[in-house]
């Protein structure tokens, strides 16, 4: 183990000497990927438990067709699929955009994301007690107000357990990331295993990198939800 | 046709992406009732073991996962071979896909079980053990097919999970449907073409499982008074 | 002139109409008392006052402005014009059976809420305003940063109490206000509604509290399936009262 760390360690942290790598792009592709899908996904899901079918069935299908095919295949068909058709490489911006292994991957990457938190908030608006939806009326907010107020907010708050986990099963997602040429954490364990033949190590050095960023992960959520939730915890809590 | 051909191609990496789910599926759910077993057991030293078990797992990517047992599994193979002097026996990725897939979705079948298994009210037990069963008819008569109900959602949700993670051992050379398709779409230089049927495959895939545990949940739920809302 | 007046108002759920015409009007200071036994429309009269339920029929105002109405395809009314509604809505306060605080929000925020977001108050006002109210309604500031669920119903009703008095409404709406609470916790909400009654501010109480109805209120109005079946001053009401109905109603709820 103690050659593979030598050798590659500065490559599964944050360079590989020429390039950003490892730890430092898988959490790249974790931050802007989360980023994209929690601004896409608000107005989505107000959109996705709307009264109004043509706004809430195109999202339905959004999300119905990005969590029920996996995401290697997403990538597969925004990496080689797009860059396969001539409409994509005969069009100049396209071409550079989808040339791209990372475009590529942060796209599909967050296209993903987004169709799973598009669900988790939806859930959560939907849970929202009645009672609190009547006295916004009540006091005569807006439409806008009251979701901007009232629902999102409380509606963000509850789905945070279910977001946390959405967040986690990104991180592990990442790593396909590798099929496209990123070169994140287990494209680095692949170079390190295929120089050194030392499988164990180089996926058991990649594996406890994924663990440690994990454990960070879930006591980051543990903190926000012991702050944000504290309106849901019994007395004293 | 209109998959040019490759309808044949395609039939079998179906067939074998289903195989291999439903496989994984088996061994993750005995692993899971295991793990559970572990995981509420009063022994500490099998306690721990559950324990680091579904921490470690959980925590680690799965394809992180794969890679490390399918490589190691054929060193730690060809060091045996070697020893014997036997020549090398490689492995088969069918057999290490279900064995890897199935161990690292007990991870995640254990915590559903054992939740389930708390779930189950403790008077449903004494009660019982109050008319006399044993310990086995408790668990088999009364335990187990009300945890079921319980365990249900979570045993969808770990499916399709699952279902969908299987397209991850193509990559360990599994010529499953991710695998045919791409095969396809070198051949007939319609890439994007065949992806979206692979993706098309797995919508038709999780579609049919959403049915089949829609139903299952609504056996399941018999003696269950639904909260109308 | 009268500060809310509601004529002829019906309001049907598919081919149950629940209230079949049912009036009142409300001097400034008056506190109306609404009574009858479950089922009779109660709930849904006040919740129509400000549209929390689309009337079918009836004409709606508050110091001679009516809230104007558009008839929809399926019979109910809708406000036409809905910053119209909205600006009324301030000025009626609802004060709710289960409270329907916000739950993410303090209680402060809970108070400060409407007046900063709805009315446009700026935020050290509200606040300032704010802790007159709680004050007002027996609350002091180690309640403030809590959240609901960490207070006993009567505090989280004196909450409530409190964030409608914070849009300073021109008419307070309670649809029984101390029902969902544990009884040693209906004296310390009535006590505070008493006082709001005392002030001269103008309410609407839908209740069971006969006492209060009786000792407080200026006028009681009985509904049974969904009419007015006796209306006057308490003294009349429930020292002479004239339908048999009410009797009987009378009689089973102070056993
Ligand atoms: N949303 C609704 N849909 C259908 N019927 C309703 C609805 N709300 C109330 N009702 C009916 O209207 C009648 C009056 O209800 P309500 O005004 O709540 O009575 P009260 O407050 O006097 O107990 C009842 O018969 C009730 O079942
Ligand atoms: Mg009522």
């Amino acid at each position: 183990m103690s050659d593979i760390i030598q050798q590659f360690w500065r490559a599964f942290l944050w360079s590989d000497g020429y390039h950003f790598s490892g730890v430092a792009i898988t959490l790249w592709l974790l931050a802007i990927s989360i980023a994209f899908g929690f601004v896409v996904s608000i107005p989505l899901s107000v959109a996705r438990v709307s009264k109004n079918k043509l706004l809430a069935w195109p999202v339905w299908l959004y999300t119905y067709v990005f969590r029920g095919t996996p995401l290697y295949v997403q990538l597969l068909l925004f990496y080689t699929g797009m860059y396969s058709l001539d409409v994509v490489r005969n069009h100049e911006m396209l071409n550079v955009f989808f040339r791209d292994g990372m475009n590529c991957t942060l796209l599909s990457f967050g296209l993903n994301t987004c169709a799973y938190t598009t669900e988790i908030f939806a859930g959560a608006i939907k849970a929202t007690p009645y009672g609190e939806i009547e006295a916004a009326r009540a006091y005569g907010m807006s439409r806008f107000t009251l979701y901007r107020r009232v629902i999102i907010p409380s509606a963000l708050r509850r789905a945070l357990p279910a977001y946390s986990n959405e967040v986690i099963l990104m991180l592990h997602a990442t790593t396909v990331a590798f099929t496209a040429t990123v070169p994140d954490i287990l494209k680095v364990a692949r170079d390190a295993n295929s120089a050194t033949y030392d499988s164990f190590d180089a996926f058991g050095l990649a594996a406890l990198l994924y663990l440690c960023i994990t454990f960070v992960l879930v006591a980051l959520f543990r903190r926000a939800e012991r702050k944000l939730l504290a309106h849901l915890r019994p007395m004293n809590g | 046709m209109f998959l040019d051909g490759f309808g044949s191609l395609i039939m079998a990496g179906t067939w074998v992406t289903i195989e291999l789910a439903v496989m994984s599926l088996l061994v993750a759910f005995v692993i899971g009732l295991l793990g559970a077993g572990g995981r509420v057991s009063t022994n500490p030293l099998v306690n721990a073991v559950a324990t680091v078990y579904t921490t470690l797992i959980r925590g680690v990517p799965d394809l992180v996962l794969m890679l490390l047992i399918f490589y190691s599994l054929q060193i730690g193979l060809n060091k045996i071979t070697e020893a014997l002097h036997l020549s090398q026996i490689d492995l088969d990725p069918m057999v290490s896909g279900v064995l890897t897939l199935g161990f690292i979705y007990g991870a995640y079948f254990t915590e559903t079980f054992r939740g389930a298994f708390l779930a189950v009210p403790k008077g449903q037990i004494e009660a019982g053990v109050a008319y006399g069963l044993s310990g086995w008819q408790v668990f088999s008569r009364i335990q187990f097919p009300q945890m079921m109900r319980f365990a249900l959602p979570g045993i969808s949700n770990n499916w399709q999970v699952m279902l969908k993670a299987t397209a991850l051992v193509s990559i360990i050379g599994l010529a499953d449907v991710v695998k045919a398709s791409i095969d396809a779409g070198k051949s007939s230089y319609r890439v994007f073409y065949f992806t979206v049927i692979a993706g098309l495959v797995y919508l038709a895939l999780t579609s049919v499982s959403n049915l089949v545990l829609m139903w299952l949940e609504r056996h399941y739920s018999t003696g269950v008074r639904e909260a109308e809302l | 002139m009268y500060k809310l007046t509601v004529e002829d108002l019906h309001k049907s759920y598919g081919t149950h109409e629940v209230l079949k015409g049912v009036s009142l009007k409300a001097r400034a200071g008056d506190v109306i008392s609404i009574i009858g036994s479950s089922g009779s429309g109660k709930s849904t009269f006040l919740r129509c006052i400000n549209f929390l339920e689309k009337p079918n029929a009836g004409i709606i105002s508050l110091n001679g402005e009516a809230i104007r109405l558009e008839k929809a395809k399926n019979g109910e009314l809708h406000a036409a014009d809905h910053k119209q509604l909205q600006r009324m809505r301030t000025r009626l306060a609802m004060v709710f059976q289960h409270f329907n605080l916000w739950g993410h929000m303090t209680v402060l925020e809970n108070v400060t809420e409407a007046p900063i977001h709805v009315l446009g108050v700026n935020k050290d006002e509200a606040r300032h305003n704010a802790v007159r109210y709680l004050q007002k309604v027996g609350l002091d500031e180690r309640t403030y940063n809590k959240y609901p669920s960490h207070l006993s119903g009567g505090q989280q009703q004196r909450v409530a109490i409190a964030r409608a008095l914070a849009v300073e409404p021109e008419v307070m709406l309670f649809d029984e206000p101390t029902s969902a609470l544990d009884p040693e916790l209906v004296g310390e909400v009535l006590k505070v509604m008493q006082d709001l009654a005392e002030e001269g501010r103008t309410m609407v109480v839908v209740t069971h509290e006969m006492s209060f109805a009786r000792n407080v209120s200026t006028h009681t109005l009985f509904l049974h399936k969904g009419l007015v079946e006796e209306e006057g001053h308490p003294d009349q009401v429930f020292g002479n009262t004239q339908s048999e109905r009410l009797r009987q109603f009378l009689s089973g709820s102070l056993k």
